[in-house]
């Protein structure tokens, strides 16, 4: 079976910086994969790398068997879409929803517009009578919440998802990975995602990999995690650091 | 009060307002607790009025807003009739504030160490040799490993968690007997977070302080404090011991506690909070 996202030996370099020393990785289609590190380790350049927006130098990223040039067209976004961290900086603040949601439907030249904005709404639990808001009349799960129609109306078959969740409060947070792990089932999708948060990427993901300074520090599926079947320092600090404050002495 | 029996701090039934074009909105609605030597935690989500009735106490609330409280005194002292200026040398001096984000906290264009010698030298009256001397040993006592050097940076060139021990450093210099820290390790990474923490912990200890935690993360507060208060839209819902945590009454402490993945924890969908409107009423 062709990988639905496969990296090799990748390459990414800021000036003269190398933000990701020659990582690999593999996530077969439907599943759930998640990268976990701590600021700076490169987890979201990975992610951005794949979706186009970081400068790759060497290797090479194939999406569903298809290798990548340095140029993305349009048909690599109709099947990948990624969601940000941040739902107060990635909506457009002077555009309503439904502006929002037509913007991608328009450059895909869809014609059946008016459905697919009414269907995605619904997908993710808004429905119509936020149609016409503006995203500062949301609160932080709404605006997620749009992010990910405005992600789903193409009916990519890839989602990225980069901290989806670490801007909002605890229990809305519960409900936008409830809502994103339905969606995945409903539709069969591959979960690519980002936190810094171990105990999201176990519940969300099947397979993760740590990563620390630009480089894979291991490669573990999420039972292990449980288990705490982990063989690096690394990634044994990270469990213990979720475990909380612990007293000493 | 388990260790101390002397109240630091008192507040009872205070209220921030804030006039908006549609009308009043009652950001804290009649918040009542006490404080000893001690580390309490106020946990809440955005909105929930935690982080204005810690700005109340340390008198930050923006002008346009009004406060009243029946009583709202540190060591009692009247925090609503004092003058500007009294309230001027307590803040910094006898209560201090630690912020989520040193980005923003820390002056961009002052070096970490002037910064702190500003703070105590606005306090006390001590000679330039001798508060580049106590700010070095802060430095050191917040651990970080080569005072001198990070003395002379500035906040753009050290890192968050670096950042964040600067600012601790610098509301210890004075020695205050209250500190209140707004999240103030949520813009950091875990094992970070740890470390500060830790330190924040130590020193709280060390010097017999009184500490407020306001944080979203009801497991971090319930691990790092004593005591719990738990807000929900500007209310105090429930008030209990850290380590009682497991018996909370209240269903919004119950789901605020049950929402949050864990490792280990296989709970498909994950149970979210049921807002019930007689919470806020």
């Amino acid at each position: 079976m062709t990988s639905a996202i496969a990296v090799d030996r990748l390459e990414v370099i800021f000036d003269r910086f190398r933000a990701l020393k020659g990582v690999s990785l593999d996530v077969q289609p439907g599943e759930s994969f998640g990268l976990v590190g701590e600021s700076g380790s490169g987890k979201s350049t990975l992610l951005r790398a794949i979706a186009g927006l970081a400068p790759v130098a060497s290797g090479s990223i194939a999406v569903n068997g298809k290798t990548l040039g340095p140029r993305r067209d349009k048909a690599f976004y109709r099947e990948v879409q990624m969601v940000f961290q941040d739902p107060y900086g990635s909506l457009h603040p002077r555009q309503t929803v439904d502006r929002l949601l037509q913007e991608p439907l328009a450059i895909h030249g869809f014609a059946d517009g008016e459905k697919r904005i009414q269907r995605a709404l619904d997908e993710v639990g808004l429905g119509n009578g936020f149609r016409f808001r503006y995203s500062h009349q949301l609160s932080g799960g709404q605006r997620q919440r749009v992010a990910i129609a405005r992600a789903l109306i193409l009916e990519p078959s890839i989602l990225l998802l980069d901290e989806p969740t670490s801007a909002l409060d605890a229990s809305v947070q519960a409900e936008v990975l409830n809502l994103l792990e339905e969606v995945r089932k409903r539709r069969k999708l591959t979960f690519l995602m980002v936190s810094h948060d171990l105990a999201i990427i176990t519940h969300m993901c099947e397979r993760l990999m740590v990563m620390q300074s630009g480089e894979a520090v291991e490669n573990l599926a999420a039972a292990d995690l449980v288990e705490r079947r982990v063989t690096k320092d690394y990634t044994r600090n990270l469990l213990r650091a979720s475990d909380g404050f612990v007293r000493t002495g | 009060m388990s260790r101390e029996t002397k109240t630091l701090l008192e507040v009872d039934d205070l209220r921030v307002t804030f006039p908006t074009r549609t009308g009043l909105i009652e950001a804290v609605r009649g918040v009542s607790f006490s404080l000893g030597r001690e580390r309490l935690g106020i946990v809440g989500e955005s909105g929930s009025g935690k982080s204005q009735t810690g700005r109340a106490i340390m008198g930050l609330t923006p002008p346009q807003a009004r406060i009243s409280a029946n009583k709202l005194a540190f060591d009692g002292i009247d925090l609503l009739s004092v003058s500007p200026r009294e309230r001027r040398a307590l803040r910094g001096k006898r209560i201090a504030m630690i912020l989520q984000d040193p980005k923003y906290s820390l002056d961009p264009v002052m070096s970490i160490g002037r910064q702190i010698v500003e703070t105590l030298r606005t306090h006390e009256k001590v000679g330039k040799a001798e508060a580049r001397d106590r700010a070095l040993a802060m430095l050191e006592a917040v651990q970080i490993r080569d005072p001198s050097r990070v003395f002379n940076l500035h906040p753009h060139e050290v890192s968050g968690g670096m950042g964040q021990r600067a600012m601790i450093a610098m509301m210890l210099i004075a020695g205050p007997e209250m500190m209140i820290a707004d999240e103030p390790t949520s813009a950091l990474d875990v094992t970070v977070q740890l470390d500060v923490l830790g330190i924040l912990d130590r020193l709280v200890s060390e010097r017999g302080m009184g500490l407020i935690f306001i944080s979203h993360d009801l497991r971090l507060v319930s691990s790092f404090c004593d005591r719990v208060i738990v807000m929900y839209a500007g209310k105090v819902v429930e008030q209990l011991k850290a380590s009682e945590l497991g018996h909370a009454q209240h269903p919004y402490t119950r789901g605020l506690l049950n929402c949050m993945p864990k490792i280990g924890a296989d709970r498909h969908p994950l149970p979210v909070l049921d807002r019930k409107p007689e919470w806020a009423a």
